[in-house]
């Protein structure tokens, strides 16, 4: 089963520490010798971003930084996994990393399993 | 958390880890089976603790220094293993001021290696090719006896004697948990490759059943392959397996219709193809060409799906290129099938009639002569060529002989449009 997993916070906590950043590093390696992880990246600031919404029939596009939004999208990856139970421990150990690294930061990962063959529902 | 979240979480606690478990544990016992029921043993006491005392903060370490404990309280008990008991004595004292945190460090320590110990074992040649497979799934793909059964089709107790016997085999024959080295090594290796291929080839062309493909066993094969090439990277078959099946894998939701029919390779939609797992394969099969292995047999083949992976339409691809690369496959490995898939490229590149004498040539091999896609491609030729009656005549020998029953509608149906011309 395909996940992705969506890491959504404020902006105004800006880039992560480094030490994070080394912990995720050794946690994607991990992944990777694992063969769950497919791929991820990272966002840059919504600042650099534009958005292209479609509100009451009419195409707004608008710069960011996205001011109105409580939280956004800062990164993803893209895991092959055997259950979504699997999915949430994967995810609860990433989000531990935050906790240990980055005291008082808040967020949250979402899980989401992507559609397969056969999912389609036409 | 109530107790199903917690199982659930073990569940999962222990698929992310049961295989570095055993593979540490089997290094320490030296025996396979012994490894594994420690390990279960040890999760079986997760099971009962921590719905109380809540997850540990780190649980796989947890899991092996449990499954650890329990390996010494089996070597006091057992006289006969006093052997080893010294040697895990020596190492026990050496160790006597490990701490959780060391636990977690021994389980890094060398962890690949114990892994990769664990593969070659698993696909000892001692072993059937069934064993291999079943053992393989369920010690590094941590699968479940059932799981393994229901994706084959099997009874689940046949695949459960599978595992026991496997591992009473492997005793048996004092099998050493060791990767092998020399010349040992390339056919090991090879055996490897074959049962994670086999695993694939199960899940991407279901031989039997109901079902056009069973995806979970694609995605086993794929992250077996995928562990394998960061363990063994220096070698270049193995990226070129991983290469084959990432870009085959990357054309499943292209080739079944939402109804469950196959959609044959030329007619599938390409815009579904799965551009993430092409550029996977295609950094794999990067990897193999750097440590100068386009020769081997998996990167041959995986060049030629990266043939197709290339173009953007049937008819952009390089069919003279798949050709060329089909004689190069000949060559290493003489066989009718590849023959075949041959007989398919020339076609494509010079034309029906040069296809349809190659796959002439073939038409008295004894061992494709219940093989379906012998007809179903002659039949595909002759179409082509114009000539529907022997088309038709074909296209209902290949749907005789099919075992899928997704295909032999397949095939049915294109029997059926050759009558209308």
């Amino acid at each position: 089963m395909r996940f992705m997993m969506i890491v959504k916070s404020a902006e105004k906590w800006g880039f992560p520490p480094k030490e994070l950043m080394d912990a995720i590093g050794k946690l994607s390696e991990e992944a990777v010798k694992a063969g769950t992880m497919l791929g991820n990246g990272g966002l840059l600031p919504s600042a650099k971003g534009t958005s292209v919404r479609i509100s009451g029939g009419k195409l707004i596009v608008k710069d960011g930084p996205f001011t109105e939004a409580k939280e956004v999208v800062g990164g993803y990856a893209q895991f092959e996994l055997t259950s979504k139970e699997v999915a949430v421990e994967s995810a609860k150990r990433f989000m531990e990393l935050h906790r240990q690294h980055w005291p008082g930061w808040e967020g949250e990962t979402e899980v989401r399993q992507m559609y397969e063959p056969g999912d389609f529902p036409h | 958390m109530t107790a199903t979240d917690t199982h659930r979480a073990i569940d999962a606690v222990w698929r992310i880890e049961s295989a570095r478990i055993i593979a540490g544990l089997a290094r320490m016992v030296r025996d396979v089976g012994i490894a594994e029921e420690l390990a279960q043993d040890a999760l079986v006491a997760a099971l009962q603790q921590w719905p109380e005392s809540g997850i540990p903060d780190n649980p796989g370490a947890w899991l092996m220094a449990a499954a650890k404990h329990r390996a010494i309280d089996m070597f006091r008990r057992n006289k006969r293993l006093e052997r080893k008991h010294e040697e895990l004595g020596r190492e026990l004292q050496a160790k006597q001021e490990m701490a959780v945190t060391d636990f977690d460090a021994a389980l890094d320590d060398d962890i690949g290696d114990d892994l990769l110990r664990l593969v070659f074992v698993s696909c000892h040649p001692v072993l059937s090719t069934e064993s291999r497979v079943a053992l393989t799934l369920r010690l590094l793909g941590g699968l479940t006896t059932e799981e393994i059964a229901r994706a084959f089709l099997v009874p689940e107790p046949t695949i459960a004697q599978r595992i026991v016997r496997a591992k009473r085999t492997l005793a048996q024959e004092h099998v050493p948990f060791e990767v092998p080295r020399g010349g040992e090594l390339a056919a090991r290796l090879s055996s490897v490759l074959e049962v994670i291929y086999l695993v694939f080839n199960e899940g991407y062309s279901a031989t039997s059943g109901g079902d056009w493909m069973r995806p979970a066993l694609c995605e086993d094969a794929l992250r077996l392959g995928r562990i394998l090439a960061e363990l063994a990277s220096h070698e270049p078959e193995v990226h070129g397996l991983v290469a084959l099946m990432e870009i085959q894998a990357s054309r499943s939701r292209a080739r079944v219709s939402s109804s469950g029919e196959p959609i044959l390779l030329l007619d599938q939609n390409r815009a579904h193809w799965d551009q993430l797992l092409i550029r996977r394969g295609f950094a794999a099969l990067d990897r193999a060409e750097k440590l100068g292995g386009m020769g081997g047999p998996y990167a041959l083949q995986a060049a030629i799906a990266a043939c197709h992976a290339r173009a953007l339409s049937p008819e952009a691809t390089d069919w003279a290129r798949i050709v060329a690369l089909y004689e190069a496959l000949a060559q290493l490995a003489p066989s009718p099938i590849v023959e075949l898939n041959r007989a398919v490229a020339v076609a494509m590149a010079f034309g029906p009639a040069a296809g349809l004498e190659v796959v002439d040539g073939l038409i008295a091999e004894p061992s494709l002569r219940n093989y379906h896609l012998l007809p179903s491609v002659r039949g595909d030729l002759l179409k082509k060529l114009g000539r529907f009656d022997e088309a038709r005549g074909e296209f209902e020998r290949a749907a005789a002989l099919t075992r899928n029953a997704r295909e032999r509608e397949l095939l049915i149906d294109r029997a059926r449009t050759c009558a209308g011309n």
